[in-house]
C-alpha cells in the first residue's frame, strides 16, 4: 500500500484519507453478513411462527420468502445508500465508503461496487477481493476500483473539542506537550508492555512534577497520571 | 518548540476552543440530509476557511498531535457536508433515469447489436451441434434432464409439485442476476469474459432446444419459456453489451487512463444495470409463478411475455410515458446534468 490519498480542497489545505486495510474490511463484512442473514432468517422464522404449524399456503410462502430474499440481496446497496456510505458493520468497524475525492458516494458508485462483488467473491470467500486489497495502492477490492470508491477509517466522536476543553487546566499547569504525551500514554496503556508503560509513566510523572519514589504498582501510576490531567 | 511558541499555541487553542465546540455540535445537523436551518449552513460556510487555517497551523506546529488529528477529522467532515451534490427526491431521480436510459442504449447500440448477433449465432451453433451429434447434449444438460426428456417429459413438468413458486422464483432470479452480473463483471477481462459467458449461454440454449425438438418436446419447451424468455434473454444480452462496453474502456481508453475510462463508463451504465436487474427479478417471478402452471393458456403466456418485453423496449427506447412527461415539463433533451428543471438551472447560473 502506498501513501494515504489526500483530498485537495478549495482552501489549499489537503485532508488525508486514512484507508482501511483488509482487516477492517473483513471485520465489517463479517458483521454485515451475519446481520443480513439473521434479518432474512428472522423474517422467515416469524412468518412460519405466525403461519402456525404445517406447510404454509403458497401466498404465505411468498410473503415470507420474497421479502427475506430482498433483505439478503439488497442489504448492502440499500443501506450504503441510506447511511451515506456506511452500514451497521462498517459503523462498528469504524470505516465508511467515500469517493476518491472524499465525497459521499452516490447511487451509481454504490451500485457498481456491489455489482462487482460477483467477481470479488470468486472463487470463494472473497479471495479475489482480498488479494486485490493486498496488492492495490489503496487497499481496494475490484468493486471499489471500478466504482472509484475507497474504504476509509472514520472515528466521529472519538475526539472532540470537549476533550481539549477538559484538559484546559492541565495544559495551563503542565504545558500542551506534556498533556498530549500523558493523554497518548493513557490511550495506549493496554497496548503497551507492562514494563514499557511503567517506565514511561515514571518519566512522565517526573516531567509533570509528581515524581514517584521507588516502585509503584500499575494502577497507582495510572491514577496519578489521570489525577495530573484532572480526570 | 520553544516555550514561547508552546505558550502561543496554547493560547491559540484556548481562543479557538469555543468555535470548535460549536462546530462539533453543528456537524451532525450538517451531515444530515434533512432540510437545514440556513443559519447553521451560513455559520458552517463561515467556519470552513477558519478551520482550514486552524488545521494548517496545527499541522505545522503539532504535526502528530491530537489537535491536528481532531481538526483533520472536523475539516474533512465539514468539507464533505458543504460540497456534497444536491439530492433530488427518489421519484425525480427515477424520472431522470427514465430519460437517461435511451441515451445510454443509443451509445451502446453497436454493442447490443453485436452481442445479440453473437448470442443468436451461438444458439444456432448449439442447435446444429446437438442436431448433428445428439450425444453432445451431455455437454449442455445434466443426466437427469436428459433422462427426463428421453422419457417424453420436460423437466419443467410438475415443477410446482417439487418446489413452491416463491422458492422457485427466488432461485431463478438469483441465478439469472448472478449470470447477468457475471457477464457485466467479466468485461474487466477486456470484454473477453463477457463474450465467453454469452457464447456459452447461447450454445446451451440452442443445444437444449435441439434436444427437446428431437424428442418432440420443442414446442412444449417454447410454451414454458415464452412468458419469461423474451425479457430474460434480452436482459442477458444487455448485460453482455454492458460487459463488453466496460472491457472496451480497458482495451481502448483513448485520452484517459484505463482505470479512469473504466470508472467513467461504469458510472454511465449504472442505471442500465439497475434496470436489467429489475427486469430479471420480474422474469424470475413470471418463471416461478406463471410459466410452470399448466392451467395458464398459451395466449396468456404470450401476452405476458411480449407485454413485459414491450415495456422493457419502450423504457430503453425512451417511449415510456413517465420519461416523456418529464422531458416535456423540463424542456430539456436530457436530465442527466442536474435535478432542477432547465429554466431554474439557467436562472441559477445567471445569478
Amino acid at each position: 500500500m502506498n501513501a494515504e490519498p489526500r483530498v485537495a480542497t478549495v482552501t489549499g489545505v489537503d485532508v488525508a484519507l486514512r484507508v482501511a486495510g483488509p482487516g477492517a474490511r473483513s471485520y465489517a463484512f463479517l458483521i454485515d453478513w451475519h446481520l443480513r442473514l439473521l434479518l432474512a432468517l428472522a423474517w422467515v422464522g416469524v412468518g412460519l411462527l405466525l403461519g402456525r404449524a404445517g406447510m404454509p399456503a403458497p401466498w404465505q410462502l411468498t410473503l415470507f420468502l420474497l421479502p427475506s430474499a430482498a433483505v439478503y440481496l439488497l442489504y448492502h446497496p440499500v443501506l450504503e445508500l441510506l447511511m451515506h456510505g456506511s452500514t451497521p458493520g462498517k459503523r462498528m468497524a469504524g470505516v465508511r465508503i467515500v469517493m476518491e475525492d472524499g465525497s459521499t458516494p452516490g447511487a451509481a458508485a454504490i451500485l457498481i461496487r456491489n455489482v462487482l462483488r460477483v467477481l470479488d467473491s470468486l472463487p470463494a470467500f472473497y479471495v479475489v477481493g482480498l488479494v486485490s486489497t493486498l496488492i492495490t495502492r489503496h487497499s481496494t477490492r475490484l468493486g471499489d476500483l471500478v466504482a472509484g470508491t475507497l474504504l476509509v477509517y472514520e472515528r466521529p466522536g472519538a475526539e472532540s473539542a470537549d476533550t481539549f476543553a477538559r484538559d484546559r487546566e492541565a495544559i495551563a499547569r503542565h504545558g500542551l506537550e506534556n498533556v498530549e504525551l500523558a493523554r497518548e500514554l493513557l490511550e495506549r496503556w493496554k497496548a503497551l508492555e507492562p514494563q514499557v508503560r511503567q517506565r514511561l509513566a515514571h518519566r512522565l510523572l517526573e516531567r509533570l512534577g509528581d515524581p514517584v519514589d521507588g516502585a509503584a504498582d500499575e494502577i497507582a501510576l495510572r491514577r496519578r497520571l489521570e489525577a495530573q490531567l484532572g480526570g | 518548540m520553544s516555550s514561547d511558541g508552546q505558550r502561543r499555541i496554547e493560547r491559540w487553542i484556548e481562543r479557538r476552543l469555543p468555535e470548535w465546540q460549536r462546530l462539533d455540535a453543528q456537524l451532525p445537523a450538517l451531515e444530515d440530509r434533512r432540510p437545514l436551518d440556513p443559519e447553521i449552513a451560513l455559520e458552517a460556510i463561515r467556519q470552513y476557511p477558519e478551520v482550514a487555517r486552524d488545521l494548517a497551523l496545527a499541522a505545522r506546529s503539532l504535526p502528530d498531535g491530537r489537535v491536528t488529528v481532531y481538526l483533520e477529522q472536523v475539516y474533512g467532515r465539514l468539507h464533505r457536508a458543504l460540497f456534497r451534490p444536491p439530492r433530488a427526491p427518489l421519484g425525480e431521480r427515477l424520472l431522470d433515469l427514465g430519460n437517461e436510459l435511451p441515451a445510454v442504449c443509443a451509445e451502446l447500440r453497436w454493442h447490443i447489436a453485436a452481442v445479440t448477433i453473437g448470442f443468436l449465432l451461438a444458439l444456432t451453433a448449439g442447435w446444429w451441434l446437438v442436431a448433428t451429434f445428439p450425444e453432445l447434449v451431455s455437454l449442455f444438460a445434466s443426466e437427469a434432464m436428459i433422462a427426463t426428456v428421453q422419457r417424453g417429459e420436460l423437466w419443467t413438468d410438475g415443477l410446482l409439485n417439487v418446489a413452491p413458486s416463491a422458492l422457485l422464483s427466488i432461485g431463478i432470479f438469483t441465478n439469472n442476476i448472478t449470470v447477468a452480473l457475471t457477464a457485466v463483471s467479466l468485461g474487466l477481462l477486456y470484454g473477453l469474459g463477457t463474450i465467453y459467458i454469452i457464447g456459452l449461454n447461447g450454445l446451451m440454449l440452442g443445444g437444449v432446444f435441439a434436444f427437446t425438438a428431437q424428442h418432440g418436446l420443442g414446442w412444449r419447451l417454447f410454451e414454458f419459456v415464452c412468458a419469461h424468455g423474451f425479457v430474460e434473454l434480452t436482459a442477458i444480452c444487455l448485460s453482455g453489451a454492458i460487459g463488453w462496453y466496460l472491457g472496451e474502456a480497458l482495451a481502448r481508453p483513448e485520452h484517459l487512463t484505463r482505470i479512469a475510462a473504466l470508472q467513467q463508463r461504469a458510472r454511465r451504465v449504472s442505471g442500465l444495470i439497475a434496470t436489467v436487474v429489475s427486469f430479471l427479478v420480474l422474469a424470475g417471478l413470471i418463471e416461478g409463478y406463471l410459466s410452470p402452471d399448466p392451467a395458464v393458456p398459451l395466449s396468456v403466456r404470450l401476452a405476458v411475455g411480449l407485454g413485459s418485453f414491450a415495456v422493457l423496449v419502450l423504457l430503453l427506447g425512451g417511449r415510456w410515458p413517465l420519461g416523456r412527461r418529464r422531458r416535456l415539463r423540463s424542456g430539456a433533451p436530457s436530465a442527466t446534468s442536474g435535478t432542477a428543471p432547465a429554466p431554474a438551472r439557467r436562472a441559477g447560473a445567471a445569478r
